[in-house]
């Protein structure tokens, strides 16, 4: 396969970026998506020229690193990450856009790479369960029927890539901070830190410059691990629930 | 002098490890350990770099115990450290399912799995942590699969015959990953840790024999600085990239326990690494790496190849008479069950013999036909699918409908840092916890073995056994940048990236890390021999001389720039790989992942020499492409005595 590439070039966060173009030659329909832009790089270096930068790293779509917004999708024309991506789903001699993921709170470090620092902030507010090490009861004493536990591995497959945000015509990060919320939340373990969680997470998402939800759902389309839109309205009514809760005390 | 005229120096103890009875050995080192004041604690400092398992749940801990922590990871965010990626299990010997599992039992087969070259008293405080560990994470609300009446479900896994491996989906590295993200998330928000994310350890510092700080890169601006800590605790993973194609992902690296190990920390058992069987196989040279599939397939999935060679029919036109469920043939007991170093040279040799599939011959079937007649798809689908999905976005082929292809590949190492019982390495002051250290898995780890030993150390061992080095060796005097021996440090570590930057040759850093993993595969790989490896000896310094003349660095130091990373790593590389040539060289026997072609039973079993090779090989570095010193620490086994291990 031939094809047309068109990448977002910016030389660090503070100049100008603009798209350039490039042609890349015998790319195999097995390829992966990264691995054509490594042929492109070793290209690229051999000229002297900077090779794109991108962030990525497991290649098995569970790390969450990898993040282009491909002919204008996040993660591109499948519902996976970009590193599980293969060449097979273009054409010979397909003119391909590629950007980074595109929202303000992700400002770009580099040609393709973002920093989503944002998010860790996010789950420092509060996506975790106070369990010193040690503290721990035996894991049976606390059944969880299977159904809540199954509903919390729904939530918890979110792999903090991103491409929520990036979908999102607002920039927002519902879908990510609904994620962790649903997973901690729906569990007895986490019962305790109910409502501190969803209001702090919250809290932590707005502060970040994060764009409001008006519920497109782009975000759920986007997911490489199919988390529901209904997370979103699971998170609006726990935090309904904790502000009055709060208030009353 | 040549490179394989290695001295054997004095042989090394681990003076740490308690004598007595097997079982209360980790207790009487805990006792034994002296303790830091709690109130004096947030007055020391611990470096931890890496935020896997290992350094995830360390991190975590020791800021709840009041140390302050300076952490490090190259990935944008410690939640993407490589554990998480692990996809079956972890295993602990709660014995829920009333199969005969026990302490003891998991103490047996990881000593037995590892073919009697790990040492008894580590491996028995793992399988006794092991209770801790799942408690631990099912209280941080890890999403562990559940029976219908609220339990914890198991698994069986490779190499025994217990279900002993706790799982979610096959997902269970992330999700125990996120467990120890979010316990280290929550000391960053109380301030008791600082972490510093796109940032890379590049070297050790050594300052009067003790290990006092890191020097580090800043990815995103390229400036190089210096951290300083009473202690410093690499789990920084494996070095399973040596091979370039490995299950590994594209940033995991050796740097800085080669650094260490550069600086005066000894590295034991280099060669034995792991060769997982179920891999897809590779499609073409463009192949970045590769993907495993987990070995839980094994339980129901059939592993074959047609009988006769070179047939070419597709699977589901070969009769049943006419194919071989190899596995099951040879090892009947086990079966489609054995451990990963039998059932990957089992695959090897079925491929040698030219009945191997696919393109190139390189694979076999893993067949989920049966599994789905007596199951159901719906059933399969619920244990497996995630992997199923991922095997037809890569293959494009529905492995429900045809069976899958797999191969092995380079997936883990058992060798690293040599460590005490208290997993202090040769320095002292520097500790090598999970993947990065040598001590639990012998010459092959089991699977659902790997989270196990991350947590262990990262949660319970280390957090006890660091109290007593802090306790005992309290710092004097604060080390600054103008310490001579830091200027040293900074200025290699600045001259080796000018280097880089300067030679402007023809070769990108990925052709010659391409060129080294597969000399390391063909030569270092699944099977050895004597000639094979004196060859790859012969031409790894070839190797390193070239890329020297020949490398090409785009841009510079002062920005990010990924070239220079990646070619910084593999100088490392260049210089790790003739060790684990030299340690397979002298290591003429065969034993788990360690095949010495010369070293086999009348049937093709690895055969152990206990005699001369009941030892672990710590190896003390000398200069690049000096014959390094060997010490060798004796195994003694009390408890489970060596035997021809045998699965069939």
């Amino acid at each position: 396969m031939k094809l047309t590439l068109r990448v977002w070039r910016q030389q660090n966060a503070d100049a100008d970026g603009a798209m350039s173009t490039y042609e890349v030659d015998g790319v195999s329909p097995d390829m992966s998506f990264l691995e054509m832009l490594d042929t492109l790089n070793e290209e690229l270096i051999l000229k002297g020229e900077d090779p794109v930068a991108f962030d990525h790293d497991c290649r098995e779509g569970i790390c969450g690193a990898c993040s282009l917004v491909i002919n204008g999708d996040a993660h591109g024309p499948e519902r996976t990450t970009t590193c599980q991506l293969h060449m097979r789903s273009f054409q010979d001699g397909d003119t391909i856009d590629i950007e980074p993921w595109r929202a303000s709170a992700f400002p770009v470090i580099k040609d393709l790479v973002v920093d989503r620092s944002a998010f860790d902030r996010i789950i420092q507010a509060g996506g975790y369960i106070t369990a010193p090490t040690g503290s721990a009861p035996e894991a049976h004493a606390t059944p969880v029927p299977k159904p809540d536990a199954d509903l919390a591995f729904e939530h918890a497959e979110c792999i903090g890539c991103g491409a929520c945000v990036a979908a999102c015509p607002n920039g927002a990060a519902m879908l990510f901070t609904s994620a962790k919320v649903n997973h901690l939340n729906v569990l007895p373990q986490g019962a305790p830190e109910r409502e501190t969680r969803v209001l702090d997470m919250v809290a932590q998402m707005d502060e970040e410059g994060f764009g409001g939800c008006t519920l497109t759902g782009e975000c759920a389309t986007a997911c490489p691990k199919g988390i529901p839109l209904v997370s979103i309205t699971s998170m609006n009514k726990e935090w309904l629930r904790a502000t009055r809760k709060v208030a009353k005390r | 002098m040549t490179y394989t005229d290695y001295t054997t120096g004095e042989p090394v103890a681990d003076t740490k490890a308690p004598s007595g009875p097997v079982n209360e050995r980790w207790d009487k080192r805990r006792f034994e350990a002296k303790l830091v004041n709690p109130a004096n604690r947030r007055k020391h400092t611990v470096i931890v770099v890496g935020t896997g398992l290992a350094g995830g749940s360390a991190g975590a801990t020791l800021a709840e115990q009041g140390y302050h922590v300076v952490q490090f990871c190259y990935q944008d965010s410690p939640r993407r450290a490589h554990s998480i990626a692990a996809q079956g299990g972890i295993n602990a010997a709660k014995n829920y399912r009333n199969d005969g599992d026990s302490i003891h039992r998991l103490f047996y087969d990881t000593v037995k799995g590892g073919d009697f070259r790990a040492r008894e008293s580590n491996v028995h405080r793992l399988a006794q942590i092991s209770v801790e560990i799942i408690d631990q994470c099912v209280a941080q609300g890890v999403p562990f699969a559940r029976e219908y009446g609220g339990l914890l479900d198991t698994r069986s896994f490779g190499g025994v015959q217990v279900s002993r491996t706790f799982y979610a989906r096959g997902q269970t590295g992330q999700q125990l990953l996120l467990g120890a993200y979010q316990a280290l998330s929550r000391q960053i928000a109380a301030g008791n840790i600082e972490m510093h994310p796109r940032t890379e350890m590049l070297d050790l510092i050594v300052i009067d024999g003790r290990a006092r700080g890191i020097v580090a890169r800043d990815l995103i601006t390229g400036k190089i600085d210096t951290y300083f800590a009473d202690a410093v605790v690499l789990a920084s993973g494996g070095y399973g990239n040596v091979f370039y194609l490995s299950t590994n992902a594209m940033n995991s690296n050796a740097t800085a326990i080669w650094r260490a190990h550069r600086r005066g920390a000894w590295f034991a058992n280099p060669c034995f690494t792991q060769i997982h069987p179920t891999c897809i196989p590779r499609t073409g040279d463009h192949q970045s790496k590769l993907t495993l599939m987990s070995e839980s397939l094994r339980n129901d999935g059939r592993i074959w190849v047609p009988k006769a060679q070179g047939d070419t029919r597709p699977a589901n036109r070969i009769p049943e008479d006419e194919r071989d469920y190899y596995l099951e043939r040879i090892y009947p007991s086990f079966g489609n069950l054995v451990p990963r170093d039998i059932a990957s040279r089992a695959a090897k040799n079925v491929c040698d013999e030219g009945r191997g599939v696919g393109p190139g011959g390189q694979g076999v079937y893993l067949d989920f036909a049966d599994a789905i007649k007596r199951m159901g798809r719906k059933a399969v689908e619920a244990k497996y699918g995630n992997l199923f999905d991922m095997y037809q976005r890569i293959t494009d082929e529905d492995p429900y409908e045809v069976p899958m292809r797999i191969y092995p590949a380079v997936h883990y190492t058992m060798g690293g840092l040599w460590v005490d019982y208290d997993l202090q390495t040769t320095i002292p002051g520097l500790f090598a916890i999970g993947e990065a250290n040598f001590s639990d898995h012998g010459a092959n780890r089991l699977g659902a073995s790997a989270l196990m030993q991350g947590l262990a150390d990262g949660y319970f061992v280390l957090p006890a056994t660091i109290n007593d080095y802090l306790a005992r060796h309290p710092h004097q005097g604060e080390v600054t940048d103008e310490h001579p021996v830091v200027q040293e440090a900074l200025a290699e570590t600045q001259d080796r990236l000018n280097l880089l930057l300067s030679v402007d040759g023809d070769r990108t850093p990925d052709s010659f890390h391409r060129e080294v993993g597969e000399l390391m595969w063909e030569f270092c790989g699944m099977a050895r021999t004597d000639s094979g490896l004196r060859k790859a000896l012969e031409r790894i310094p070839q190797i390193r001389e070239e890329f020297w003349r020949r490398i090409k660095v785009p841009g510079t130091g002062e920005e990010f720039n990924q070239s220079l990373e990646k070619a910084n790593r593999v100088v490392d590389y260049l210089e790790l790989a003739e060790l684990m040539c030299l340690d397979a060289l002298h290591r003429d026997e065969s034993c788990g992942g360690h095949f010495r072609e010369e070293s086999q039973t009348p049937d093709g079993e690895a055969a152990r020499k206990d005699d001369a090779f009941a030892y672990a090989a710590a190896w003390e570095f000398t200069g690049t492409g000096a014959a390094p010193t060997l010490h060798k620490e004796d195994l003694v086994f009390e408890y489970v005595h060596p035997t021809q291990r045998s699965y069939a």
